[in-house]
């Protein structure tokens, strides 16, 4: 009979067992008294960082509002792995209505608490890098320039993944997907092109947008935590790894999702009022090569090496360090 | 009480009344009138607690009021034309759904060219998105179909479009009897949704449906449909009891007992085919016409026990099914199979074309007594239309159509049309 070694410590991370923690610092998931807002049973692909991204925010959302809260769900995977009727995976009220229109949706499930003066009942909206930064934008920066009172959730695998990965605005530079295919003289995504939606957020000027990965939970659940403390329109950007997509091991995906953190191309920060109010620092610096080479999906820059392509992606990440100040300034 | 008013501020004071709780809205002429003055009410405080939601586009403003629906709340927008087509994806989805949502469409033409005057061809377009449509003849009728619209949306969760000329209704002054805050309110009961996202008893609405179930899920959307075709006539009904006067109902008749002819039209032009009956009566033509309020739910059944003694049926429509022809001219013979009746199309009043008295006369008497091409346009400029494709013969890069048409008729004005 096939058997899996069970690890109880992660090496070469800063993991550290929930038992060594004091009980008010143990992540949420570990706790008796925890909430289930996606249950078991779903069809993600192992190792999939939204479907794990999800569950997090979204449980701690339920805590944050005692259970009262509607989720309003873009067309994109974590619908359609999580919903097929009859089989919803979902232990809240939830609503799909399109690919591009969910934080609409979401405005207007707000405004009707409002027509009813139902105060104790909160939303959030959630969807992918697709629904986000492209097709669901110009609803999205509607629900912002209202400041609507509604939380809206990105999950960022950096491509279209439910249809089969293809590229999305938020796809990094050089990255193959299926509409970047790593052929010709510079394989892969274009390089400096991209949307940045966390920065397009703060210039909305909204209360509260912060960025957040599945590499850093007890952050994640924090981050929305204080969201769901605030009034008004939130946006919180998660980084999620898409194993099948990134061409990345199902079992490394919070290693990826870390590696990116750690290197500087995913920043965790802050921003209130459009002013970035708070970072997490980088605690040991990583090239961008060792985020890289984990994902199939870089291949091509490294078999040959393609230095000009790896400094410049070196450079996005050093020049994030900089912008949002991720390591102590060298005297 | 009776009002001087205009078209748009009678659907807008009426809409008020029936106490929307919720109201996202997109300018578009000529809709725009409507959703002003609701705008004002609402923040005047006329309309309770009513939110009131300045969206980014109609697509914007459909899909608020989706997840308003969903949550529980009555909804409202109105829209036309190209803002139809900007919010088609959502169209679908509240017919999909099921969500009984309200909106006016201020009957507009469709570019390019872009045109900003009157014809059916916004509402066409959506004609099989799952919305029951009906069409107003008049401002009073505008206003009434309102009141009966939330009541039928509610009573099957279906979305209702109500659908008025632009301009031709929306701008004009004309008499309305405006109904009382006590008559809507013992016409229209509060809003009991059938479906609700509640964190009480959590459901999952719009989740992926496979072939196992789909299409019995579209059959029973049709199924509401067929069960609007009983409701509207009861609805028009019981408005009739409360409000002292006729509105709605599947469609209004004019003479049609003993017409050999019956001229078949939606909304106001109906106006000026009673008036070419009543002329067409006096010279000794067996006349009537069929004014069609419900497009949508098509009313095959109704309409085959009416026509069935007449002859010939003309259908003069504000719309092109391009490469086609006409669009309810097609339901109407689908409706009429097996009957012998010749049904005739008549496209008439594109992008504001006026659609006279004296047209209509002619097309019926060239219709009983020659018969009549299909379809045949109402008052094409022939003289410009052979100019024009004799000019795209000779050159290829004959330039744009539209500009080339205009340089020849000149500006608005200059040469009768
Ligand atoms: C209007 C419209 N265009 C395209 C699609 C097809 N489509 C469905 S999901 C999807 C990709 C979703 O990508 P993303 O939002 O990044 O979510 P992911 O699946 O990656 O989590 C696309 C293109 C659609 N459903 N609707
Ligand atoms: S394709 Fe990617 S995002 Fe979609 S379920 Fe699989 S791992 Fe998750
Ligand atoms: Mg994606």
């Amino acid at each position: 009979m096939s058997y899996q070694r069970v690890k109880f410590y992660q090496t070469g991370t800063f993991t550290v067992g929930n038992r060594l923690l004091d009980e008010s610092d143990r992540t949420v998931q570990a706790r008796m008294d925890r909430t289930n807002s996606l249950n078991a049973g779903h069809r993600a692909c192992q190792g999939c960082g939204e479907a794990l991204g999800a569950r997090y925010a979204l449980d701690a959302v339920m805590r944050a509002t005692r259970q009262q809260m509607v989720a309003v769900n873009a067309t994109g995977c974590l619908e359609v792995f999580s919903s097929p009727y009859p089989e919803s995976a979902w232990q809240i009220p939830w609503m799909h209505s399109l690919f591009g229109n969910a934080p609409a949706v979401a405005s207007g499930v707000a405004a009707a608490l409002r027509a009813k003066g139902r105060t104790d009942v909160r939303v959030i909206a959630q969807g992918g890098d697709g629904a986000t930064v492209d097709i669901g934008f110009g609803c999205l920066s509607g629900m912002f320039e209202r400041n609507d009172d509604v939380l809206y959730i990105c999950y960022d695998n950096e491509a279209y993944m439910n249809t089969g990965v293809q590229r999305s605005g938020s796809t990094p530079p050089r990255a193959w997907t299926n509409t970047t295919q790593a052929v010709g003289t510079n394989p892969g995504n274009p390089m400096g092109i991209g949307k940045n939606l966390p920065r397009i957020a703060m210039a909305h000027g909204i209360p509260y947008v912060a960025t957040a990965s599945v590499a850093d939970l007890h952050d994640l659940e924090a981050k929305v935590t204080k969201a769901m403390s605030i009034r008004g329109a939130r946006y919180i950007h998660i980084h999620v790894p898409c194993p099948l997509g990134w061409k990345s091991d199902p079992a490394h995906t919070i290693k990826v999702a870390r590696l990116a953190v750690e290197s500087g191309l995913f920043p965790l920060f802050e921003a209130e009022g459009g002013e970035v109010t708070d970072r997490t620092p980088i605690r040991k610096k990583v090239s961008v090569e060792q985020y890289l080479e984990l994902q199939g999906r870089f291949k091509h820059l490294f078999h040959p090496r393609d230095e000009r392509a790896l400094e410049t992606i070196q450079a996005i990440a050093d020049a994030n360090i900089h912008r949002y100040q991720l390591l102590p300034l060298k005297a | 009480m009776k009002h001087h008013i205009e078209g748009s501020q009678a659907v807008a004071h009426t809409v008020a009344l029936c106490r929307p709780e919720v109201m996202a809205c997109y300018p578009i002429s000529p809709q725009t009138h409507i959703v002003e003055t609701l705008s004002r009410k609402v923040k005047a405080g006329e309309i309770g607690n009513c939110q009131f939601l300045n969206v980014e586009s109609e697509f914007g403003a459909l899909s608020v009021l989706i997840g308003a629906s969903a949550m529980g709340a009555r909804t409202y927008t109105a829209t036309t034309s190209q803002g139809l087509l900007f919010m088609a994806e959502a169209v679908y989805n509240a017919a999909g759904l099921g969500l009984p949502i309200v909106m006016t469409i201020a009957n507009r033409a469709l570019g390019a060219p872009i045109n900003i005057w009157n014809d059916h061809s916004d509402s066409m377009s959506m004609r099989d998105a799952g919305w029951i449509q009906l069409f107003a003849q008049d401002n009073q009728e505008a206003a009434d179909l309102h009141i009966q619209a939330f009541r039928l949306a509610e009573e099957l969760s279906c979305p209702v479009m109500v659908c008025m000329d632009g301009y031709i209704l929306t701008h004009a002054y004309e008499v309305v009897d405006l109904p009382t805050q006590e008559q809507v309110d013992a016409y229209v009961p509060a809003f009991e949704p059938v479906q609700v996202l509640d964190p009480q008893d959590p459901v999952s609405i719009g989740a992926m449906v496979g072939p196992e179930a789909f299409a019995e899920v579209r059959f029973l959307a049709h199924h509401k449909h067929v069960r609007a075709l009983e409701a509207i006539p009861r609805l028009s009904q019981a408005f009739q009891d409360i409000f002292q006067r006729r509105s709605g109902g599947l469609m209004d008749t004019y003479h049609t007992d003993n017409a050999e002819t019956l001229l078949l039209a939606l909304g106001s032009v109906n106006g000026t085919i009673k008036d070419a009956v009543d002329e067409l009566r006096k010279e000794g033509w067996p006349v009537g016409s069929i004014a069609l309020c419900a497009f949508r739910p098509f009313p095959s059944h109704a309409l085959r026990h009416v026509v069935q003694d007449a002859k010939r049926i003309i259908v003069f429509e504000k719309d092109l099914a391009v490469g086609m022809g006409g669009i309810v001219s097609s339901d109407v013979k689908m409706a009429l199979q097996g009957l012998p009746i010749i049904v005739d199309t008549v496209i008439a009043g594109l992008g504001g074309r006026p659609i006279p008295k004296a047209s209509v006369i002619d097309t019926v008497k060239q219709a009983c007594l020659e018969g009549l091409e299909e379809p045949h346009f109402l008052d094409l400029n022939w003289d410009e239309i052979n100019r024009e494709l004799t000019r795209q013969q000779a050159q290829r890069r004959s330039g744009p159509t539209a500009e080339n048409l205009l340089r020849e008729v000149g500006p608005p004005g200059t040469k009768p049309v």
